[in-house]
């Protein structure tokens, strides 16, 4: 059914449709119209869940990590210092192996704070063992959310799926949306069946102590599950086209790749302007592309190389930063290309942190400066007269 | 791939926790002990057990030797002892 909704009311109605048994979260700007409007549902009647109301983040993870061990579908969401403080707990929740599908609304992290939106925030749980998936827009957070539900809870899966999706430009948006009727959800996501679970007919422990020659064990599983569901989400993207007739990227989005010389890869909602950039350029004659990419986590790095291996100049837009080293996503396509024959040339950007604006100027200056000497760090769109006022010693 | 990360209630019992000890070990005299079930109740193993007066005693295999029980034996009933001393 079409509708338009706001970004954050698109997802409250994918995550409904998806039935969760628990839901747990504590209100965080720029997430908190998320739950705002599930609680909604619950206090209606229009959706049958146990909705716990906590004192923190941390407290909101800990519920479903509890729910979740019980076999129970369980949801939260949050955003930067929340998501931080859930992080102890998130790491616990992939270790155990429990099928969490968390929508991060993406935002900038303290200090000084900002309420404002970048993806330092999901970023920072990047390690931890969940999958992370990003959008672009609207519509994809509402596929990507029933999507993520049936890859967490995949028996050969069961590790917590993070919607990260942008804050404010996509939680605060309006769009046209296609929710899909409960029916389709229904034959698209099969009931939670958990091998393992805490149930008082049979006992079990979880969370145990694992010593020296069991711990390692435990992470390599990981590691190998998330090489696995590189080939199990494939599988499940084409149930899902099957179901609701519509197309769904689940690595990466390839734009006009096809003879392009430059290409810049962004992730979320700025891929919206950096496509529009290739648009007017390719009219121009520049044979230009763009790579959009959705799974971090996993990183898909052979079908990254497959369609990225015959261009010369390459650019990446990071939205956010490892302080001390470069963009994050920098790194992982510079370590994808090494050793290989013919490594491009790759540049990277910093840009749009705390919702300073990309604007399409920007992109094409990107682009332009692909044609210069590789760079490794440079921060698009500073405020030089801010930074005239700084002090610096070297 | 999954590897085993649970395990069934009480095999915790299987690792012996006895050998953590760092070279003392409770000693019960048996002398002045009142039946106060103190020892029993603060050990933090639960490893201590006794019903009548100067009847306590505790499974070395999983005392980590901590001393609590020394400590707070109102009779001073029992003493931590070096781990090589008969008790």
């Amino acid at each position: 059914m079409k509708d338009f909704l706001e970004g954050s009311h698109a997802v409250a109605h994918a995550v409904k449709i998806c039935k969760p048994g628990v839901i747990s979260a504590y209100p965080i700007t720029p997430q908190t119209h998320i739950v705002e409007n599930l609680a909604e549902f619950v206090a209606s009647g229009e959706l049958k869940t146990e909705f716990i109301n906590v004192e923190s983040e941390h407290s909101a993870a800990s519920v479903v990590l509890g729910s979740l061990a019980m076999g129970v579908r369980s949801y939260t969401a949050s955003s930067s210092q929340g998501l931080l403080l859930m992080e102890e707990v998130l790491y616990n929740i992939a270790g155990l192996r429990l099928p969490l599908v968390i929508t991060c609304a993406n935002r900038a992290v303290s200090a000084p704070l900002s309420i404002w939106n970048d993806q330092q925030d999901s970023e920072a749980l990047r390690d931890a063992g969940v999958i992370q998936l990003y959008v672009e827009n609207i519509q994809e957070a509402v596929d990507l959310h029933l999507f993520a539900f049936r890859l967490a809870e995949d028996p050969r899966v069961l590790l917590p799926v993070m919607v990260c999706m942008d804050g404010f430009v996509l939680t605060h948006a309006y769009e046209a949306v296609d929710i899909p009727e409960e029916s389709e959800v229904d034959s698209f996501l099969p009931p939670l069946e958990l091998r393992e679970k805490l149930d008082t007919e049979n006992p079990l422990s979880m969370g145990i102590v694992s010593d020296a020659r069991f711990y390692m064990e435990t992470r390599y599983a990981i590691q190998e599950t998330m090489k696995e569901a590189i080939v199990i989400m494939p599988e499940l993207k084409k149930d899902f086209i099957q179901i609701t007739g519509r197309n769904l990227n689940v690595f990466f989005e390839s734009y006009k790749l096809e003879e392009a010389q430059k290409v810049i890869i962004c992730r979320g909602s700025v891929s919206g302007t950096v496509k529009e950039v290739v648009d007017e350029m390719r009219d121009e004659g520049h044979k230009v592309g763009a790579l959009k990419l959705i799974s971090y986590r996993p990183f898909p790095t052979e079908e990254l190389y497959r369609a990225l291996k015959n261009i010369p100049l390459i650019g990446v837009l990071d939205r956010a930063i490892s302080l001390g080293s470069s963009g994050p996503m920098y790194t992982e396509f510079k370590a994808l290309f090494q050793g290989k024959e013919g490594t491009p040339k790759i540049s990277g950007f910093i840009g749009g942190l705390g919702q300073r604006d990309i604007t399409k100027k920007h992109v094409r200056e990107m682009f332009e400066k692909l044609d210069g000497e590789e760079i490794t760090c440079e921060f698009i769109n500073l405020n030089v007269e801010y930074l005239m006022g700084a002090r610096k010693y070297t | 791939m999954f590897v085993n990360i649970t395990c069934k209630p009480g095999t915790t019992r299987n690792i012996e926790t006895g050998s953590w000890r760092m070279g003392l070990k409770p000693k019960f005299l048996h002398k002045n002990c009142k039946a106060c079930g103190l020892c029993a109740f603060i050990c933090p193993e639960g490893v201590i057990e006794g019903k009548e007066k100067n009847t306590f005693y505790c499974y070395y295999n999983y005392c980590k030797g901590c001393g609590i029980c020394a400590e707070e034996c109102p009779g001073q009933d029992i003493i931590m002892v070096e781990e090589g001393e008969k008790v």
